[in-house]
């Protein structure tokens, strides 16, 4: 059974020396990680840097846009061709200023769905946690397939200074 | 330069949570005020729709008028979010910070509200369906893509959208943090809008580096809807002062700078009702108006090169429309008060730095650049119908009638209050940014100087 330990700290240094603790303690990388309240230099607490694919999405979402833009403006004007005006059926501008925007929006709806996909979220299982994250405290969170490493933890997180030790 | 103050996260979380985790006690009298304002205002509006456009003062030649004119108004008051947040946002102003969030709330509500106007000024609103939606009618008829009316409808719902999405993604961590200090239905409700939000690297990596990427995106979608509200105007080729060629830039600048004064009015008020002196800082007023300056001139400019570019031409029609917007009674005394209200009464105030951070008459100035773009507005749609023209058997000057004095007067209670809701459940200033300017912002000795420093990293 998956379980999991939170260490809280209220400075970045001690947590930092926590995380360096378990990375020297033999814990893999990505069974640990730092909570915080507010975004922190990357790499402040010898984290490791996650690795993301963001900029796919809105390139991917502009392809889809694009391409529902050519059917509304081009098939669907072609597929009931009225003539106003005595204009062509296919107006190059007033298609362009429709397609342009269609694209722009499938390119945001898709990163923003980028976001929260590589933001892991929705989080429906957000595991051992606490309140005081969001008021300035750092939590060093670390989760085990194996309970006997659970004391190990505790002890790295105990001599980096840890206030408190949560499990869940 | 930086006014840095030493808050912690606990305060940094009572005072910009207390719209949320207590209601003030202006809240409850001042949104009832406003809901019967709104309910008044809907009585009309159905009223209007139930009786016909006749009860407004539109008719042959003037069928644009106060509805337009407040379309476009919204349509430019909704530049702030975008211009503020985007833009600075991409340029690392340090000074954006307690700026962003009311200025992308502006963005969505004067868009929401915007988009009504087209919609009642249609007289049968259920009607438009026939020509926006692309569904299949019985008729064989298909919406036609050539129409700017098509192209309006388009690029709002795109620029709507996007701008909800922004306001929603750059909300989750304040969403975790409101999460962490309710208890009951509320608890329940942050729980599932904060979506298991933690603050781990890789979200708050996720949020610096996707705000970044939908600045960037949004930013072009935000030049185009107002070009695009613009051309509404400049293809009109038959209706003299419409058709410039300039019009897209011109109301794109002229957006902005009524956008960024109603965030000033915004910021003015905030700082006000909720008492967050330590957040919105003359400082922040400051740099507006410096920004102001810029936009205003700009805009200026821009005024003065439509008036030349038409005058140039020597066509009879424009020029007989100038003398009319500008030398004709009661044209006149609109263009003269637009000039002083949106240009010549606040720009030479805002040069002087004591005006720049005396937040009261940032506040005036600010309402009076806004008087100013809604008259712009006005002169630009309706001179252009209303004068006389060979061929045109009604000479009648229009008169806005109540109902339509009614319904401008309803957008702005529809607005405050959407804002005035949104703050009892959301905060309206970001406080992750905030607590992030803490972490990121250190005293430094320069000499014998104590400067505050701010840390940037490496994209």
């Amino acid at each position: 059974m998956t379980t999991s330990i939170l260490g809280l700290f209220q400075q970045p240094e001690p947590a930092a020396d926590a995380m360096d603790g378990l990375k020297e303690a033999g814990f893999e990388l990505g069974t640990f990680d730092v909570l915080t309240g507010t975004p922190y230099p990357e790499g402040a607490f010898g984290e490791h840097v996650p690795q993301h694919r963001l900029f796919r999405f809105p390139a991917f979402g502009a392809i889809i846009g694009f391409t529902l833009s050519i059917f509304l403006t081009a098939v669907t004007q072609l597929a009931y061709p009225l003539v106003t005006g005595g204009k062509p059926i296919l107006s190059i501008f007033a298609m362009l200023i429709i397609m342009y925007e269609m694209t722009m929006l499938a390119g945001v709806i898709a990163t923003v769905i980028g976001i929260i996909f590589e933001s892991r979220l929705p989080n429906l299982k957000p595991g051992v946690y606490d309140t005081r994250i969001t008021e300035g405290w750092i939590g060093v969170v670390i989760t085990f397939d194996d309970d006997a490493k659970v004391s190990e933890a505790e002890s790295v997180l105990n001599k980096a200074g840890a206030l408190e030790i949560k499990h869940a | 330069m930086q006014q840095r103050r030493e808050l912690d996260q606990v305060y940094t979380n009572r005072k910009l949570l207390n719209g949320q985790l207590d209601t003030p006690k202006w809240w409850a009298p001042t949104v009832t005020i406003l809901g019967i304002g709104v309910v008044i205002g809907l009585f009309v509006i159905a009223t209007m729709i139930n009786k016909g456009l006749g009860v407004t003062g539109l008719g042959r030649p003037v069928y644009w008028g106060l509805f337009i004119t407040t379309f476009v108004f919204w349509v430019g008051i909704s530049h702030a979010g975008i211009m503020i947040s985007a833009i600075l946002r991409l340029t690392q102003a340090e000074w954006r910070r307690p700026v962003t969030r009311a200025a992308e709330l502006l963005t969505v509500f004067s868009l929401l509200t915007a988009l009504v106007f087209p919609l009642i000024h249609a007289g049968r609103p259920w009607r438009i369906a026939y020509w926006i939606l692309p569904y299949d009618v019985a008729r064989g008829i298909y919406p036609n893509i050539r129409s700017p009316l098509i192209m309006d409808p388009v690029a709002i719902s795109t620029y709507l959208t996007g701008s909800t999405l922004f306001l929603y993604v750059a909300l989750l961590p304040d969403l975790g943090n409101l999460r962490d200090r309710t208890t009951g239905w509320k608890n329940a409700m942050y729980t599932v809008l904060a979506l298991g939000w933690r603050g781990n690297p890789r979200q708050w990596k996720m949020q610096t580096v996707g705000g970044i990427l939908l600045s960037a995106l949004m930013l072009p979608i935000f030049v185009s809807v107002h070009s695009i509200v613009s051309w509404d105007f400049a293809v009109a080729s038959a209706v003299e002062g419409w058709h410039s060629t300039i019009f897209a830039p011109y109301f794109v600048i002229g957006a902005v700078h009524s956008g960024v004064s109603a965030v000033v009015t915004m910021m003015a008020l905030m700082r006000w009702l909720w008492g967050w002196d330590d957040f919105i800082r003359p400082e922040h007023f400051d740099a507006l108006a410096r920004l102001l300056i810029v936009v205003a001139t700009g805009w200026l400019g821009f005024t003065f090169l439509e008036l030349i570019f038409a005058l140039y031409g020597q066509d009879a029609p424009e020029i007989a429309l100038r003398e009319m917007q500008i030398l004709t009674w009661p044209w006149n005394m609109l263009f003269i008060i637009f000039l002083l209200t949106g240009y010549l009464i606040p720009v030479p105030m805002w040069l002087f730095k004591r005006v720049r951070t005396n937040i009261a008459l940032m506040f005036w100035t600010s309402i009076l650049v806004n008087i100013g773009m809604w008259l712009e507005r006005f002169l630009i749609i309706v001179p252009g119908l209303a004068r006389r023209t060979p061929f045109v058997y009604t000479w009648e000057a229009y008169r806005p009638s109540a109902v339509e004095w009614t319904i401008l007067i309803w957008s702005f209670a529809w607005v405050t209050l959407l804002m005035l809701l949104f703050s009892r459940f959301f905060p309206l200033v970001p406080l992750f940014e905030q607590k992030e300017s803490q972490v990121f912002t250190d005293d430094v000795m320069i000499g014998r100087a104590k400067v505050p420093a701010i840390v940037r990293e490496a994209e």
